[in-house]
């Protein structure tokens, strides 16, 4: 479980969170949804890490993290994996070595303990035998997929994905919701994903939280957020006509 | 002139953090190597021809110069000599490599940093800083020295060649000449230059790379002051240094 309570960060006179407190459960997709610049991403960083919040607490299973020291910090984030929005691969390594880097790093496994490991989750990505190939030479789609080999290479206990399907074809966007989905439940880890794709948020949403002006506008689960009477959330959810005609058969 | 100081802030806390417990001895290792091939090797054919090229010009400037009779033949070889191990190898080479190593390792670096590579590395729990940055400093404090030393040789060479080729003067004249009151101290002081330069082109370019924002514009801009301000700070401290050792 993670826990943010009262979490501001600007950057000069942009405000960008204020006060944002939600709970993240374990075993659950949890969302972040909202416009662009809105501060998702803004929000993901502060709760890994790579950005220093103004103000507020994040607690991972009840550890205080940003109150850690370095070193602290560190034996945390080995439990955190973490999709960037553009993949982040590391270009200058095969598939199989992205996928093996934080094992090489940071576990003494033997060379074929961790390619047994590399090969099983690039089988549970679908993308078998891809070892050697440069991300490079990948289609965006796949870079996805190894990004989420990589992150959960690691077994971590959080997951993090910044907006796993933006620029991929529907059914592509499908495949990688499902995989987060059941990477959660199998894996029995605490996932948060940040999208604006609605279709995924009624898909894979359990819990769902919309940012708005920086701040935690709503939330609530993906039934819920389908029959809110929130102005501002259904501006949001009904944006394209296909939403709309379905709340009018829904209703 | 508070950016200066925030810049020098700055790059004194990312060198702390490079020189700070690195992970896993085995994989710097592995990194290391890479870093010499990339950093050394590959800096080999330019550095040879520059310095077999600038050797041969010394002789034919120093022989053109010097017909008056008073000044014996050994001139040539002794001019090519210290122009050669006292600036030429050391601190124009040291520029040269500051253009191509320094843009190199600022743009690497760079690219890894817009496309949230090193983000993705801090998220691991690895030191992004020591990851990157240590294999480069030490690689090329290790194999400067070498490239400088056959550029060392192969300007003396170039110069003899041309005496040689020419009959500027006798090729025994010119060993002569660059054998004439030789100072072995001479390499220790270029040696000293070597290192720190390879010091100050490795850190600098690693810092304008590490902390480049934005998109690949950005990139290409981090490059170039990389370039920039390693020249500057290899001229600078060539001055201090000759100041220091030599006088
Ligand atoms: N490093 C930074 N320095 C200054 N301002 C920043 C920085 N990162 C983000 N911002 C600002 O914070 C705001 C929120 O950005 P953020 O990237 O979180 O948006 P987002 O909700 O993830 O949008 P998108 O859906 O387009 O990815 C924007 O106004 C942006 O300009
Ligand atoms: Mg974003």
């Amino acid at each position: 479980m993670i826990e943010i309570k009262n979490l501001s960060k600007s950057f000069g006179d942009n405000h960008v969170l204020k006060n944002i407190s939600v709970k993240f459960q374990r075993g659950k997709v949890n969302m972040i949804i909202g416009q662009s610049g809105s501060g998702k991403s803004v929000l993901a960083k502060c709760v890994v890490g790579l950005l220093k919040p103004d103000s507020g607490e994040v607690e991972y299973d009840n550890q205080d993290f940003i109150a850690m020291d370095l070193d602290e910090k560190i034996e945390v984030r080995k439990n955190i994996g973490m999709l960037f929005q553009g993949g982040a691969l590391f270009d200058s390594m095969t598939v199989e070595e992205n996928i093996m880097f934080p094992l090489t790093m940071f576990t003494d496994m033997k060379k074929s303990e961790m390619r047994d490991r590399a090969n099983e989750c690039l089988e549970r990505v679908n993308l078998a035998g891809k070892n050697d190939l440069y991300p490079a030479e990948t289609s965006g789609g796949m870079q996805k997929r190894i990004a989420i080999a990589r992150a959960i290479s690691m077994k971590p206990k959080y997951l993090f994905c910044d907006e796993p399907n933006s620029g991929l074809d529907p059914q592509t966007s499908i495949v990688i919701d499902n995989l987060i989905r059941d990477i959660t439940e199998e894996m029995d880890i605490t996932t948060v994903v940040i999208s604006h794709d609605m279709n995924s948020v009624i898909e894979i949403g359990d819990y769902i939280m919309f940012i708005y002006k920086g701040e935690n506008w709503w939330e609530g689960t993906s039934k819920e957020i389908l029959s809110t009477k929130n102005q501002e959330i259904n501006d949001f959810v009904y944006a394209s006509e296909f939403m709309k005609t379905l709340k009018d058969k829904l209703a | 002139m508070g950016e200066i100081y925030y810049h020098i802030g700055r790059y004194s806390m990312l060198i702390f953090r490079v020189f700070s417990k690195p992970e896993k001895f085995s994989i710097y290792r592995k990194n290391f190597v890479q870093e010499i091939d990339k950093i050394g090797l590959s800096s080999i054919g330019i550095v040879s021809l520059m310095s077999t090229f600038i050797g041969v010009v010394i002789a034919l400037q120093t022989a053109s110069n010097i017909d008056s009779p008073l000044l014996p033949a050994y001139t040539v070889g002794f001019t090519v000599r210290q122009s050669i191990i006292l600036e030429f190898s050391p601190t124009i080479i040291a520029l040269i490599l500051a253009g191509k190593v320094g843009s190199n390792i600022a743009s690497e670096i760079g690219t890894m940093r817009v496309t949230e590579q090193i983000d993705a590395l801090d998220i691991m729990g690895v030191n992004s800083a020591a990851y990157l940055i240590l294999p480069k400093i030490l690689a090329a404090i290790f194999i400067f020295p070498f490239l400088i030393i056959i550029s060392m040789f192969l300007g003396i060479f170039g110069g003899m060649l041309i005496s040689w080729i020419t009959g500027i003067v006798t090729v025994n004249d010119y060993i002569y000449g660059i054998q004439y009151d030789f100072k072995p101290f001479s390499i220790v002081y270029a040696m000293i230059k070597t290192v720190v330069f390879a010091f100050v082109i490795t850190t600098i370019s690693s810092y304008f790379g590490y902390f480049s924002k934005g998109s690949a514009l950005e990139v290409g801009r981090s490059s170039t002051a990389a370039v920039v301000y390693s020249s500057v700070f290899i001229l600078l401290l060539n001055l201090i240094l000759t100041q220091l050792i030599l006088i």
